[in-house]
């Protein structure tokens, strides 16, 4: 370990070093791998309902054998752990693995490297966030093992169903665990976000301006504030929720009468939990995608070794999806009887979003275009990330027309478009995050053969899972059914539901190729020198043995963008940030 | 003697994997020095497998069209669904279009600008012309887009409801539906919640569910006080009958207030069917929504219609249906083929299994079938006396699970 910095080094113990370790890139790690093990919970209960989807009614040793004689009786899923696997499915999926997991993850890793700080604004706001994370997983994990099961209600908990435990099983202790659980959450959350923008407004390094961060920082950057603008409506959201379970308030319910008795509570409404809920909900959806952008810039520049088309253009689609994800969360309600004019308004600002949009995949698309590309595994998984992007985004242009959405509501055309615009595409950044960035986490490189494969099987099976359900969807298939078997008019129907099922579990298991290279390599990959893929950023000028502190010497100062590659008039095709321009050289960045 | 299978596959998985890591370790070490960077041989194989995967995508794309396109819903069966068809139409042919260019480009350039070290790529860091190109075309494409949908949307939802349609209420409940016709006055009765019983499902307030309700109530009250007097002084028991006796009396003077509205007559001819319920072609029907319980939503696929049905609050939405079931039955060359009312949103268990049939008819059978149902009146004093007696039971069943 270098010596440069006697203030902040010290010799540390296995705890401070792996276990509270207010270290950004211990903590990065950290937050992978619990990321990681919950991706896999996630995956595995997909792959459950999956087999009851695909073949409905059959009775399969592996239900029983994992949920159990109550749950899944002679090896057939129980309609109500159905709900339950689908319900903690989505709110892994989205919160723990693509929240937690993806900004925790690269926001920690990135944001200090690459913008030449130290380490975080505080290291131990920071440690804290993942300790929240990590308590919030836990309690998670653990509503799945009490005896009424855990929360059932859908990942969205919309009440009443999810506020009384006479409406279904799950309403009971499950749910307050899942509520308890999303609470700590958004603390972990609300202290990450903080400290991300703390960091990114206060830390950068001399002679790095705004418009030579890289698009990565910038993503990451305005995710963490759209975090702290919207996650404390999520906590109100919820609170109220455990008011109304707990404490005999009412705030969402009125005039109901159910199990035999009347309610007396009244006044509340349901739709002002939809509301509260989608406030963080939507702009939850570009939480989740705007890192997955910000990494596919990295990675698409990099390997084609060309500067990112329109940085500036990027940058301003950035802030303009992020503005407009606050004002069109009522495009989840346009059939909750709300008012059609406010239906209208809010189809004009969602269908907004797609310029924006446009202009990234348009600007991504012009990036490969005469570059010189190199296929590491990263590299594909970020093609792949545009391709679903686009893919997924452009039948949101149909579900963000209010009178479309009509017929398609809540149908399986709604599961294919945010399972491929927004789940795939992340997930596919994260791994492309992953292989791009783990030289300089683990200081060793990943086996390409190995990230091909998984690549390639997961594109594929990612497709097949998910590109056939915009036809179950037009085909009026309801999502969230147990069965469709009680409705003769989707019959024809079953052999998709058979086809998704085979794709999905092919995928699943594919994904064990990743998991064995990435523990694998941890050990035993080959040495990684300090910048193996050539590239710009100050992520790759410190040494491949981290140390604290992150540079040994003085900080690295910033003298251009973070794009010149392939810059005519220089030897080698990349120039690291920190080369001074040459007299009379422009800043590929300046916007000129 | 599973358990044991299981173990001993684990076991051998295990070792499995240390021998493919050791396996994989030794061509490493022969390899030597192991470069970060795919090799030519690499580059050119995946910039091929772009090309192979671009086919292969767009002919699966091909291939599910052929396949499942003739299963996909029928042509509507409501006056305003053929406007949302069309209208769905019109954004698969740009966003298809869109969806088509975009891919070819994005996997095309990756093989054809594959990685040859004697190269260097083009330094082009923007372009304003371009940049306004693409914010200028999607942003006119989608203007038409939004023209041509809130036109739409303005149409179905904010136009004045006809003064001859049809009232209907769709009322679920955990998990079924029942339906409700505003019968002779072309008006539905009021209903609250603290009407509902065995007998009166949906909560109608007439002046005959008015005084069954209450007899109800007061038999209820006058049981617990009975079981109160039995109860243990100062224990649990007591308090709680206590209290639901208090509960009781709370609800009897709510329904007691209800006799002050007035047209509690207009809801003696409503009728109520379940399972399933007909309309007639080409006459324009309201349906209100409510929910006894948790939210539902009525979605009608064929009619392209859809309404969540929310408690605490009243919704609507109001279709023409052009085509009846018969014709349908021909069109479709199934003979079994009906319209359906299905859940959707999630509400509990049997989510999956709410439905009723809907059978659009002509008009005369319309009347005529309609003329047979029994009205909520007749209905009521009919099962009057053997529905009290099944309604006390059950809230009996409930209140001694409460005391447990």
């Amino acid at each position: 370990m270098a010596t440069g910095h006697t203030d902040h080094h010290h010799e540390e113990t296995f705890i401070s070093k792996y276990l509270f370790s207010q270290d950004h890139k211990m903590i990065s790690k950290q937050f992978l791998i619990t990321g990681m093990i919950m991706a896999i919970i996630g995956m595995v209960m997909s792959s459950l309902f999956r087999l009851q989807l695909g073949w409905q009614g059959e009775s399969f040793w592996i239900l029983n054998f994992l949920l159990g004689d109550k749950w899944a009786p002679d090896g057939i899923l129980d309609p109500n752990m159905y709900l339950a696997l689908v319900t903690i499915h989505g709110t892994i999926m989205v919160f723990f693995l693509l929240t937690g997991g993806l900004s925790g993850t690269f926001a920690n890793l990135l944001l200090p490297l690459q913008i030449g700080a130290r380490d975080m604004a505080s290291g131990f706001i920071n440690m804290l966030s993942y300790w929240f994370f990590l308590g919030s997983s836990v309690v998670m994990i653990a509503s799945l093992f009490v005896e009424t099961g855990p929360a059932s209600g859908g990942w969205t908990v919309y009440p009443p169903l999810s506020a009384l435990p006479q409406a279904m099983p799950g309403s009971g202790l499950g749910m307050t665990l899942w509520l308890v659980s999303m609470s700590l959450f958004i603390v972990s959350s609300l202290l990450g976000g903080l400290n991300y923008v703390v960091t990114v407004i206060n830390l950068r390094t001399k002679g790095m301006t705004m418009t030579r961060l890289p698009l990565s920082v910038w993503a990451l950057f305005i995710t963490a504030v759209l975090g702290v603008l919207s996650f404390p409506v999520l906590f109100s959201a919820a609170l109220l929720l455990i008011f109304d379970r707990s404490f005999g308030t009412a705030f969402y319910l009125s005039d109901i009468h159910i199990a035999g008795e009347v309610m007396e509570r009244t006044g509340g409404s349901p739709i002002l939990y939809e509301h509260l809920f989608w406030f963080l909900g939507h702009p939850e959806v570009y939480i989740v995608l705007l890192p997955a952008l910000g990494i596919t810039s990295e990675v698409i520049a990099t390997n084609s070794r060309k500067p990112i088309f329109g940085y500036r253009a990027m940058i301003g689609s950035i802030l303009a999806i992020a503005f407009l994800s606050f004002i069109v969360w009522g495009h989840h309600m346009f059939m909750t009887g709300m008012n059609p004019f406010l239906g209208a308004v809010f189809t004009f600002t969602t269908l907004l979003i797609a310029i924006p949009s446009a202009v990234k995949a348009f600007n991504y698309i012009t990036t490969l275009w005469k570059g010189n590309v190199r296929f590491t595994p990263a590299m594909l998984f970020a093609i792949g990330m545009v391709s679903t992007f686009i893919s997924g985004g452009v039948t949101g242009i149909i579900l963000a027309d209010s009178a479309l959405d009509i017929n398609i509501h809540d149908t399986y055309f709604v599961v294919a478009h945010f399972h491929i615009v927004m789940g795939l595409s992340a997930v596919l950044a994260m791994f492309a995050g992953v292989y791009h960035w783990f030289p300089k986490m683990y200081g060793r490189l990943m086996n390409r053969k190995l990230g091909y494969a998984h690549f390639w099987v997961t594109f594929v099976c990612a497709y097949g899972v998910f590109f056939p359900q915009h036809f179950l969807g037009l085909a009026g298939v309801p999502r969230r059914y147990y069965s469709n078997s009680e409705f003769p008019m989707f019959d024809d129907l079953v052999s998709i539901n058979e086809l998704v099922s085979i794709f999905a579990i092919v995928g699943a298991i594919a994904q064990f190729i990743f998991m064995f290279n990435f523990f694998y390599s941890i050990f035993r990959g080959p040495k990684s020198s300090a910048n193996p893929w050539g590239s710009n950023t100050l992520e790759w000028t410190t040494p491949v043995e981290h140390v604290h502190g992150n540079w040994p010497g003085a900080l690295p100062v910033v003298h251009r963008w973070a794009y010149d590659y392939s810059k005519p008039g220089k030897d080698q095709d990349f120039v690291p940030q920190t080369v001074p321009l040459e007299e009379g050289e422009l800043d590929g960045g300046a916007g000129h | 003697m599973i358990t044991f299978l299981i173990i001993l596959s684990i076991v051998l998985a295990v070792l499995a994997v240390g021998q493919l890591m050791r396996v994989f370790e030794a061509t490493s070490k022969l390899k030597g020095e192991v470069s970060p960077l795919p090799t030519d041989a690499e580059n050119k194989y995946q910039a091929k497998m772009m090309l192979v995967f671009l086919f292969g995508y767009f002919s699966f794309f091909v291939w599910l069209v052929a396949r499942y396109g003739e299963f996909l819903l029928p042509e509507s069966a409501s006056e305003h669904g053929i406007v949302l068809d069309n209208l769905l139409d019109f954004n698969w042919y740009i966003i298809i279009l869109v969806f088509v260019i975009t891919h070819v480009y994005l996997f095309y350039f990756p093989f054809k600008y594959v990685f040859n070290k004697d190269r260097k790529a083009y330094y082009y860091t923007h372009s304003n012309k371009l940049e306004l190109l693409w914010t200028t075309v999607p942003a006119i494409f989608l203007s038409v887009i939004i023209v041509y949908g809130l036109s739409a949307w303005v149409d179905i939802t904010m136009d004045e409801t006809p003064k001859d349609a049809i009232s209907i209420e769709l009322y679920p409940k955990q998990f079924d539906w029942t339906a409700r016709y505003a019968g002779v006055d072309s008006t539905l009765g009021n209903s609250n919640y603290n009407m509902i019983s065995t007998s009166n499902p949906l909560g109608v307030i007439t002046p005959a569910s008015l005084a069954q309700k209450i007899a109800e109530i007061e038999a209820e009250i006058a049981e617990f006080e009975s079981e109160l007097s039995l109860a243990p002084e100062g224990g649990l028991k007591q308090e709680e009958l206590t209290e639901l006796i208090a509960k009781r009396n709370r609800q009897r003077e709510k329904v007691k207030s209800f006799e002050a509205l007035e047209g509690l007559n207009r809801g003696n001819d409503d009728i109520l069917v379940k399972s399933e319920f007909l309309i007639p072609i080409n006459r324009e029907v309201a349906f209100e929504f409510r929910s006894r319980d948790v939210i539902h939503s009525a979605y009608m696929p064929h009619f392209r219609a859809q309404m969540n049905c929310v408690p605490g609050m009243v919704t609507e939405f109001h279709f023409k249906p052009i085509i009846t079931t018969d014709q349908m039955r021909e069109k479709t060359q199934n003979p079994e083929f009906d319209y359906i009312l299905l859940c959707n949103k999630i509400c509990g268990a049997a989510h999956y299994n709410m439905q009723m049939t809907i059978k659009v008819v002509e008009e005369e059978e319309y009347n005529k079938w309609l003329a047979e149902q029994a009205t909520f009146n007749d209905g009521f004093t009919v099962s009057d006396e053997t529905a009290t007696t099944e309604e006390k039971s059950e809230s009996n069943e409930i209140s001694m699970i409460e005391l447990k």
